[in-house]
């Protein structure tokens, strides 16, 4: 089944002569249960795409399917429930709420989506414990360290469980131990079936996909296959 | 999102910055507290005037000589024809007054009084003095011309300090008065007089002994009902009119009539836009407040956009943001209004310019509805901004 479907995307920014062509026309189809690495340099577009694909921002021309739904056709309100209910966040920057619990931030999403306060400390509490933070769940992000937050952030992504993790430079702020819990829980999320797209700029963390997409100056300079290079 | 937890949010929010939070509360509070204490004194020193108008008695009126300097045409006889069942039904008593300044001297000590009034018996209810101690003098007593009197509280003090004024002598220019009664003690003094610095005497004997048997200064006449009051003015006017021979078309009469409601009614009015004002005043305050408010909420906004944009990218719907942020707003008001309430009850136990603050309960029930109603609407620009950010843009917001 095809989770995205991307058709022909172009994002421009401003207008005539100071015109940015961030992205050139990508097309791009992702399966349930792929693990896909988008790399490139910076200013290839890859944040560009990760925000379309996000539903954070808008294509200028070309289509977007999300589960087969046309995303261009929803209003605020359906985007909203589309970025809560089918797309788990994983920020560069990890993007906690400050002053607030780590089980609070796991619970927002599904504060959002109108589950009920106990439901949803239990699911807080179980998607804690996946990411083996289930002793901190009561420390406030600035109580922990950058790995130790950037696990939060991926329990609170996945405790909704989303169609699709988008993870923009999950690793770009973070140590080689951290990194490497951060891409072990990843391993464990693909081998279970879920559907990850990251965006990285290291190579050893796009080799760890299973399939790898490399952007150029807004287009696609290449997509292959891969075989996963172990731990 | 059920309403306790935009509740907690916005608590959450509010304890994020004590001081800033505090501060804006301040602005309502003053503000609210300033409308409730500033109308209070208004309702106040209307109330204190009314007491004062309403000793004077509602239900009299005084028919007094506009003629200055020649004398007056108000005489006994006048009065006498105002007392008539037929042409004025509406009216309970007349009481012919004749009123000088005179010194009492009792044993060596002098007191002057500013008002010896001569008077009928019927005086003391038409003027609203009840005799607080010993008795009044009689309709026999203005008949035989006996030199009795009536004392005020002031006078009985100055004259009698420690001993019972009742029985004894004072003289009065020559002349020799037995006191009968102590008035009882008027609440309040009207105006500069002090109203129990009076003594009240037969007015034939005060005629006899000071005044001589001339005009009137006043006559005091009682209706039945308080709200008979207007229909004997226009009983006695008829009567006074064909007595002193006014013409229908002249425009000014040789008397005037004043009476108590009327007064009241003037005074009322005066002292309702004295409470406007002020409140108007305390008004301007509140309304400062609340743009404190929009000041501060766009401060938070603006402070907290990366966590809007974080908010959004959960799937934070539009509504759920500007909620939270309308619900603090409204709670940094509604909690500024309950303290500026409470300070508002505690200071008006405080005398404020020598007025007694009378709460009005709805100027309660007005400021708190306009302090909630400050924070939905101060709020509601900075909500706005807020809910209405792209996620992209809020979460690029350094």
């Amino acid at each position: 089944m095809t989770v995205l479907d991307v058709r022909r995307v172009a994002k421009v920014y401003g207008e005539g002569e100071a015109a940015v062509h961030a992205l050139r026309g990508v097309s791009l189809s992702v399966e349930q249960g792929d693990y896909v690495a988008i790399m490139g340099s910076s200013g290839s577009g890859k944040s560009t795409l990760m925000n379309i694909l996000g539903c954070l921002d808008v294509p200028s021309s070309g289509q977007y399917l999300l589960d087969g739904v046309d995303v261009s056709r929803l209003n605020d309100r359906q985007l909203a429930l589309v970025r809560n209910r089918r797309i788990g966040f994983i920020f560069q920057s990890f993007n906690l709420i400050p002053r607030t619990t780590a089980l609070a931030n796991v619970e927002l999403p599904l504060a959002y989506a109108g589950v009920k306060p106990a439901l949803r400390r239990r699911r807080a509490r179980v998607a804690l414990d996946m990411v083996g933070l289930a002793d901190r769940a009561d420390h406030e992000p600035n109580q922990l360290s950058g790995g130790q937050q950037q696990r939060v952030a991926v329990a609170r992504a996945l405790v909704t469980e989303p169609a699709l993790l988008l993870a923009d430079e999950p690793t770009g702020n973070l140590d080689s131990r951290s990194t490497e819990d951060i891409l072990a829980i990843f391993d464990q999320l693909s081998a279970a079936g879920r559907t990850i797209l990251i965006i990285t700029h290291e190579p050893d963390v796009g080799a760890r996909a299973t399939r790898l997409v490399k952007l150029f100056d807004g287009q696609i300079a290449s997509d292959e296959r891969q075989m996963r290079v172990a731990a | 999102m059920n309403v306790w937890e935009v509740f907690r949010f916005a608590v959450r929010g509010i304890g994020a910055n004590k001081l800033r939070s505090g501060l804006t509360m301040l602005g309502i509070l003053i503000g609210v507290a300033a409308v409730i204490l500033l109308v209070a004194v208004g309702n106040g020193s209307a109330q204190q005037v009314a007491d004062r108008i309403e000793a004077l008695g509602t239900n009299t009126l005084t028919v007094q000589s506009t003629s200055r300097g020649g004398s007056s045409p108000l005489t006994v006889q006048v009065a006498q024809a105002l007392k008539d069942p037929v042409l004025a039904p509406d009216v309970a008593s007349v009481s012919p007054v004749v009123s000088t300044s005179a010194t009492l001297t009792y044993q060596g000590t002098d007191h002057s009084v500013q008002q010896f009034v001569g008077s009928y018996a019927t005086y003391f209810t038409a003027s609203n003095s009840p005799i607080g101690r010993g008795s009044g003098f009689t309709t026999a007593d203005v008949e035989a011309g006996r030199r009795v009197v009536v004392i005020g509280q002031t006078v009985a003090e100055e004259l009698f300090p420690g001993m019972d004024p009742i029985g004894q002598e004072l003289t009065v220019s020559g002349a020799l008065f037995t006191i009968v009664g102590v008035l009882a003690e008027k609440s309040s003094s009207s105006g500069f007089q002090d109203a129990n610095d009076v003594a009240i005497a037969p007015l034939t004997a005060v005629q006899q002994a000071l005044t001589g048997y001339g005009s009137l200064t006043s006559i005091v006449v009682e209706a039945s009902a308080p709200e008979r009051v207007s229909d004997v003015q226009a009983q006695i006017t008829t009567i006074l009119n064909q007595r002193l021979k006014v013409e229908a078309t002249s425009t000014s009469t040789p008397y005037r009539i004043q009476n108590a409601s009327q007064l009241l009614e003037t005074q009322t009015e005066t002292a309702d836009t004295f409470t406007t004002l002020l409140g108007a005043v305390a008004g301007i305050s509140l309304l400062v407040g609340g743009i404190g408010i929009t000041n501060i909420m766009l401060v938070t906004v603006t402070e907290r956009t990366r966590e809007i944009g974080i908010r959004k990218a959960l799937g934070a719907p539009r509504r759920v943001i500007l909620t939270q942020f309308l619900a603090e707003a409204t709670m940094l008001s509604l909690i500024g209004g309950g303290l500026g309430v409470a300070a508002a009850l505690i200071g008006s136990n405080f005398t404020i310019v020598g007025i007694q603050p009378v709460i009005v309960p709805s100027s309660i029930a007005l400021a708190l509805c306009v302090s909630v109603a400050i924070g939905l609407f101060f709020g509601s620009v900075p909500a706005n901004r807020a809910a209405g950010l792209r996620p992209i843009d809020a979460l690029r917001y350094e």
